[in-house]
């Protein structure tokens, strides 16, 4: 074994002597078979993730479909521009932002806490019957949570009708109602992944040493010590790296969702930038470069956060994306 | 293990008042979770067994069906999108899934081998698609360009390859001894052969959860569907729903009652639910497969 990888070494030295043009002959002989293996994968690669990185072209043309890309007009940074004067954009990005973020204030602790709780219920069973009923919502597909949101929130639907017995909130059709959508949005959100997303700060807990606990005990600590003491402190690499990836995911809202909620009574809090790009490429005054400039847009701000959050889980010392 | 150790220790030791409440309100807190969570779910198994008249006039949860009928399932079943949609969405999920494992593991084994020239850069080429992609004007053109548009694979092939999925097998391989690959390839064994009589066994836990992530978002999809499917025969299932659902209006162009919407509901989700219980072991599993990757 040993002397195999010595061996080994000896030739990746000797190779680095090798004019490239021999080595890669080398390599090809060694591992066209690699290679070969590879290529559908390549060509899957190469077809549908990096053809249409090519295809951002036409944000800088006007593009026609009758003419292709290669006979459509260059037009330069017009789209861009037009974009950044668009009367829309503070909307898009103020409603990106605000769903944004309002997934990561309620929805990604909503997760931590129900794995806590769970955590110290007592009752083994009871435990298993959380996690499997808190489970369930996330296989229930988008379409029909979307379906069922509808029908809550009508005039007659059950959640109208719990809030105006509880706030006195008046009794519309709550999806019309602009200043709604972002809560909306929320909780059901909350309602379709609080226990999915809870299954990986469930088991960074198990892994806790439980020795930790009994010396916390024997030293006088009470229930609330050990929590904030010993139990939130072994959780927080597995917070910070599920924040991290959260924050580099911020700006990929879910449209599909959106899409399937918003009616153009509520863009003024609903439309996010995917959302619009959709529009603008397939159902209202429909520009294709203009839609894919929009899109490149969200793409570069999307790459750029995530490079950032990959620095910092990287300058953490932790694991890092790439 | 560790609770019941633990609930033991606590029996033994007197516990304290405050700790007494707290446990109390944690089992209140998670009864009320659980509570939420299944009230709209059983405010729609209610819906969908009540009478359309008598759930029309009605406003609020539901507990129990108004009028108890099954007319509304009658209708359901009656209604041949469903089953068209049906139809194909298994066709996509079973077809599709089996064709994504394939060139995950293909693609997984390939990156995760030991030396070969172009390895650091085949996968940066992976990862980077992760990170960056064309959108959606650009990704609908090049699926039209090769000409999937308005055919069922235009929702099989675009999505082979989830890089998230991959990056899970691949670690998973990284895993496996390299003496186990040595030993067979002395026997004369190709690549096909370590992959999957030695290397796929070895790691079924995880590809079982990739199947699982594949075939649940195959099931779940329906914005490609939308872009590409213009033929009503090819719909798949959460299309037909979206009509049914969303849009409210069917091929006669009527709005479809509420009931007869909870009951599609039902019959739409109710496969999945089914497989639940069977599959639920393995995502603990995954996730930490996940996790470990970080």
């Amino acid at each position: 074994m040993s002397t195999v990888s010595r061996a080994e070494r000896g030739k990746v030295i000797n190779r680095h002597h090798m004019p490239l043009g021999r080595r890669i002959q080398l390599d090809f002989q060694k591992n066209w078979k690699l290679y070969l293996l590879f290529l559908p994968v390549l060509v899957y690669f190469l077809v549908f993730k990096y053809a249409p990185m090519a295809g951002l072209v036409i944000s800088f043309q006007d593009y026609k479909a009758a003419k292709g890309i290669a006979g459509s007009n260059w037009v330069g940074m017009k789209h861009f521009i037009n974009f950044f004067n668009d009367p829309f954009l503070p909307r898009l990005l103020r409603n990106t932002f605000t769903i944004a973020l309002s997934t990561l204030i309620f929805s990604f602790p909503s997760a931590i806490v129900l794995a806590l709780l769970i955590n110290e219920l007592r009752s083994r069973r009871m435990s298993r019957t959380v996690q499997t009923i808190s489970y369930i919502p996330h296989f229930i597909s988008v379409v029909v949570v979307c379906g069922i949101i509808r029908e809550l929130v009508s005039r007659s639907g059950g959640v109208t009708m719990l809030m105006n017995v509880l706030f006195g909130m008046p009794v519309t059709n709550m999806l019309y109602e602009p200043n709604y959508f972002v809560p909306i949005y929320i909780v059901s959100d909350i309602w379709s992944n609080i226990g999915w997303n809870s299954i990986v700060y469930l088991s960074a807990l198990t892994a806790i040493d439980q020795e930790l606990y009994e010396a916390a005990r024997v030293d006088g600590a009470n229930k609330w010590h050990q929590i904030i003491h010993i139990t939130i402190p072994c959780l927080i690499p597995t917070i910070v790296i599920m924040f991290i990836l959260k924050v580099g995911k911020m700006f990929d809202v879910g449209y599909e969702k959106i899409m399937l909620l918003y009616t153009p009574l509520t863009y003024e809090r609903a439309d996010v930038i995917n959302t619009y790009v959709y529009r603008r490429g397939f159902a209202e005054n429909v520009n294709f470069s203009y839609s894919t400039a929009v899109g490149f847009f969200n793409s570069v701000v999307c790459f750029v956060l995530v490079f950032i959050t990959n620095k910092i889980t990287k300058r953490m010392g932790g694991n890092s994306l790439w | 293990m560790t609770s019941i150790a633990r609930k033991r220790e606590s029996k033994k030791i007197q516990i304290p008042l405050g700790e007494r409440i707290f446990y109390i309100a944690d089992d209140a807190l998670m009864i009320l979770l659980c509570v939420l969570i299944l009230l709209p779910l059983i405010h729609v198994v209610a819906g969908s067994f009540s009478d359309g008249a008598a759930y029309m006039s009605h406003s609020g949860l539901l507990l129990w069906p108004l009028k108890p009928t099954t007319a509304a399932y009658e209708s359901v079943i009656a209604n041949q999108n469903i089953w068209t949609g049906y139809r194909n969405t298994l066709f996509i999920v079973i077809v599709g899934t089996l064709l994504d494992m394939l060139f995950s593991l293909v693609a997984a084994y390939v990156l995760s081998r030991k030396k070969y020239m172009l390895k650091s850069f085949f996968n940066l080429m992976v990862v980077f698609s992760m990170y960056f992609s064309g959108g959606m004007i650009p990704f609908f053109l090049v699926v039209k360009g090769v000409g999937l548009y308005k055919s069922i694979w235009a929702l099989i092939l675009p999505s082979l390859i989830n890089v998230f999925n991959l990056v899970i097998v691949r670690t998973a391989m990284t895993g496996v001894p390299d003496s186990l690959e040595e030993s067979a390839q002395l026997d004369g064994a190709g690549h096909l052969t370590i992959l999957f009589r030695i290397i796929t066994p070895l790691i079924l836990p995880s590809v079982a959860v990739v199947a699982l992530y594949y075939a649940v978002s195959h099931w779940n999809s329906w914005f490609n569907a939308m872009l590409f499917i213009k033929d009503r025969k090819l719909y798949p299932l959460q299309l037909v729903l979206r009509e049914i659902l969303i849009l409210s209006d069917t091929d006669e162009g009527y709005v479809m009652s509420e009931t007869i919407q909870f009951a599609t509901i039902v019959v739409a989700t109710i496969p999945i639910l089914c497989v639940y219980p069977f599959i639920q072991r393995y995502f603990v599993k995954g996730i930490m497969v996940g996790a470990v990757k970080g």
